[in-house]
């Protein structure tokens, strides 16, 4: 595979060989090989339940395996926990903040158990509240903080000892969409500074910002991996989606539009979406939408498709065109079943 | 893990912990205010009504209500040890370069600490009400050692009760229907004498009348204790050192082990 001959050890980010878990009679995570060479951001991508952070508790040693070896920074997870620990920054899923101290104290008992001293601890917390953008909350308890404050806070714990390999269980999931950005931002930063990423992520659109390469879980297994332009070539070019309100012509557009798909096209059950009025208030309406999306055939012009759906008599409410996404490439991978989760999330932010 | 920082880990565990009190002083109302409050109550509602054949009621009391107070010294460690496993902050500390020794050590820590707390406030009421340590310094200080190494094994009883509920809710609903009625039938509010024949049967065996009377033995306190008590009782500090070790033999490494299998995966 491509993605094995581009993996070229350098420094050693992380490995995994055959790693599984088991729950009772559950495999939470099975088979999962990974070779991360340092200063590289690998994205663990997957629904809810795939894996992702039954993958990050082993690596990160909060979990033992039930099968398989797995190295960080060098050093093998069940063997050498406590070497591990000392290479590594974690940000679990759940916010592991104290709610009954401040977000600084809470930040400087983290920098204490890295053995900082006082003074470079009450440094280093005062500089991470502000990269975090929570120097004016500082000195509240943390049990005050909203999801997305607390969720900041456990990042910034994770970047206490500027450590070599940094796990991010879901960083940004319950972040409005400009903490979103700012914390890519941050991230990228890290891995300039030569910090190897491993996050996991719901969001499609993040992994294909952030990461070098993408392994996606599916129910405990590697459904596909590669980078995200590899993952993009196996899934084809541009999608044509129209949506249409009234349901009942939906298999009627399915056929006027058969001829410029290349390849399957699928209809997504009414989904519902949210239009509010201009001024942003009051007034929202909910219209269910019936939404087609078919890979466009090459060469394919939008106004064709626009064309051939008024010859059917079909009124559309929107037709449109547009790249690629780490979406589809999901849709491809794992199946319909996968369609209607990942069409919930999209409408559920 | 090295072990010279395993002080100084435990030490900002315990810290954390002094700091969960200054933000939540009520933490500490179930081995300060509740004390006091007994104390008052008994001491002025039933002072008048209860004899004490060797001394005062108020001088007999303090040993009673301090055995149940540090009985009530499971619920502090039991919540906050529960909250943390719920929280998912231990996540947080298992993934630091810390042993995990050190979070227990400083809980453990800090909760003694919290308890002595108790004690100190309780003395000092017991003395404004009329109490006071009439054996020897020596008698008041082994007495003291009695109460601390009953505290110890309070604290790990709590803290192994915490590990194994679902829920800091439940933990402070089974300390209620366990000491309870484990400390009031005993010896710590009315001495033997006044109990129905049945209750003073059980109330003469019940380890809280040991300790009760141990203490009070101790300080030179009135005991009260019945012409021919039953063999715990008249070798009250010997049987209230083996209860207190028994218990610290029993519930600590339950402890341990509850929080080695509840930090696992
Ligand atoms: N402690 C556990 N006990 C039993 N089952 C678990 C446990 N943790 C996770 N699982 C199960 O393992 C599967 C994978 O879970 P998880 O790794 O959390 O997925 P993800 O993080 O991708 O949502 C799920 O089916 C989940 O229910
Ligand atoms: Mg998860």
């Amino acid at each position: 595979m491509a993605y094995d001959e581009r993996v070229r050890r350098t420094k050693s980010g992380v490995t995994a060989t055959g790693l599984g878990k088991r729950f009772g009679d559950l495999w939470a995570l099975r088979g999962l090989d990974l070779d991360v060479p340092a200063g590289r951001v690998l994205g663990l991508l997957g629904h809810n339940g795939a894996g992702k952070t039954t993958a990050i508790r082993i690596l990160t040693t909060l979990s033992t395996p039930s099968e398989g070896r797995a190295t960080v920074a060098g050093h093998d997870v069940a063997a050498e926990g406590a070497r591990v620990r000392e290479k590594i920054g974690v940000a679990c899923q759940a916010a592991t903040v104290d709610g009954l101290l401040t977000a600084r104290a809470n930040l400087e008992m983290v920098a204490r158990l890295y053995h900082l001293t006082r003074t470079q601890a009450r440094q280093r917390a005062g500089e991470l509240l502000e990269r975090l953008d929570l120097a004016a909350n500082g000195d509240q308890l943390v049990k005050t903080f909203s999801g997305g404050m607390r969720r900041r806070l456990d990042l910034a714990a994770s970047f206490v000892a500027s450590p070599e390999v940094l796990f991010l269980d879901e960083p940004t999931t319950g972040l409005d969409p400009r903490s979103r950005n700012e914390l890519w931002e941050l991230l990228r930063e890290r891995v300039r500074e030569g910090t190897t990423l491993v996050l996991t992520t719901q969001y499609l659109d993040e992994a294909d910002r952030l990461a070098d390469d993408i392994v996606v879980l599916d129910h405990g297994t590697v459904a596909a991996r590669g980078t995200p332009t590899e993952l993009k070539q196996r899934v084809g070019g541009d999608r044509i989606t129209v949506a249409i309100a009234d349901p009942s012509v939906g298999a009627r557009a399915h056929t006027a539009l058969a001829p410029f798909g290349d390849g399957e096209s699928t209809i997504e059950a009414e989904v519902a979406r949210e239009a509010t009025n201009p001024q942003g208030i009051s007034v929202s309406t909910t219209l269910p939408l019936t939404r087609i999306v078919m890979r466009a055939r090459p060469g394919l012009r939008l106004v064709e498709v626009v064309r051939a759906l008024d010859a059917a008599g079909i009124d559309a409410h929107d037709v449109s065109r547009r790249e690629t996404t780490l979406d589809d490439v999901f849709l491809a991978i794992t199946g319909p079943g996968a369609s209607r989760r990942s069409a919930a999330t999209e409408v559920t932010p | 893990m090295s072990a010279r920082y395993l002080l100084a880990d435990s030490l900002v565990f315990a810290r954390r912990h002094a700091a969960h009190i200054r933000q939540i002083p009520e933490k500490l109302l179930d081995v300060t205010l509740q004390p006091i409050m007994f104390t008052l109550l008994f001491a002025f509602v039933f002072g008048g009504v209860i004899a004490i054949p060797d001394g005062s009621y108020r001088e007999y009391l303090l040993g009673g209500v301090m055995i149940q107070s540090l009985s009530f010294g499971i619920m502090g460690p039991a919540t906050a040890i529960a909250t943390d496993v719920r929280e998912g902050v231990v996540d947080r500390f298992r993934s630091l370069p810390v042993s995990r020794a050190s979070y227990l050590i400083g809980h453990i820590l800090a909760e003694l600490g919290a308890t002595l707390i108790g004690v100190t406030v309780l003395s000092a009421s017991g003395l404004v009400i009329g109490w006071g340590i009439y054996s020897s310094v020596l008698g008041g200080l082994a007495g003291y050692g009695l109460i601390i190494l009953f505290a110890f094994s309070m604290v790990w009883l709590g803290t192994w009760l915490g590990l194994i509920v679902r829920s800091p809710d439940a933990a402070q609903g089974i300390v209620f229907l366990v000491v309870f009625p484990a400390t009031f039938l005993a010896n710590t509010f009315v001495p033997l004498a006044g109990l129905s024949p049945v209750l003073r049967t059980i109330a003469a065996w019940n380890p809280v009348s040991t300790l009760a009377a141990a203490v009070r033995e101790l300080f030179g306190n009135p005991t009260a204790l019945p012409p021919d008590p039953p063999w715990p009782l008249q070798h009250a500090v010997l049987c209230a050192v083996g209860w207190s070790l028994l218990l610290l033999f029993i519930s600590a490494p339950l402890a341990i082990r509850a929080f080695r299998k509840r930090t696992q995966d």
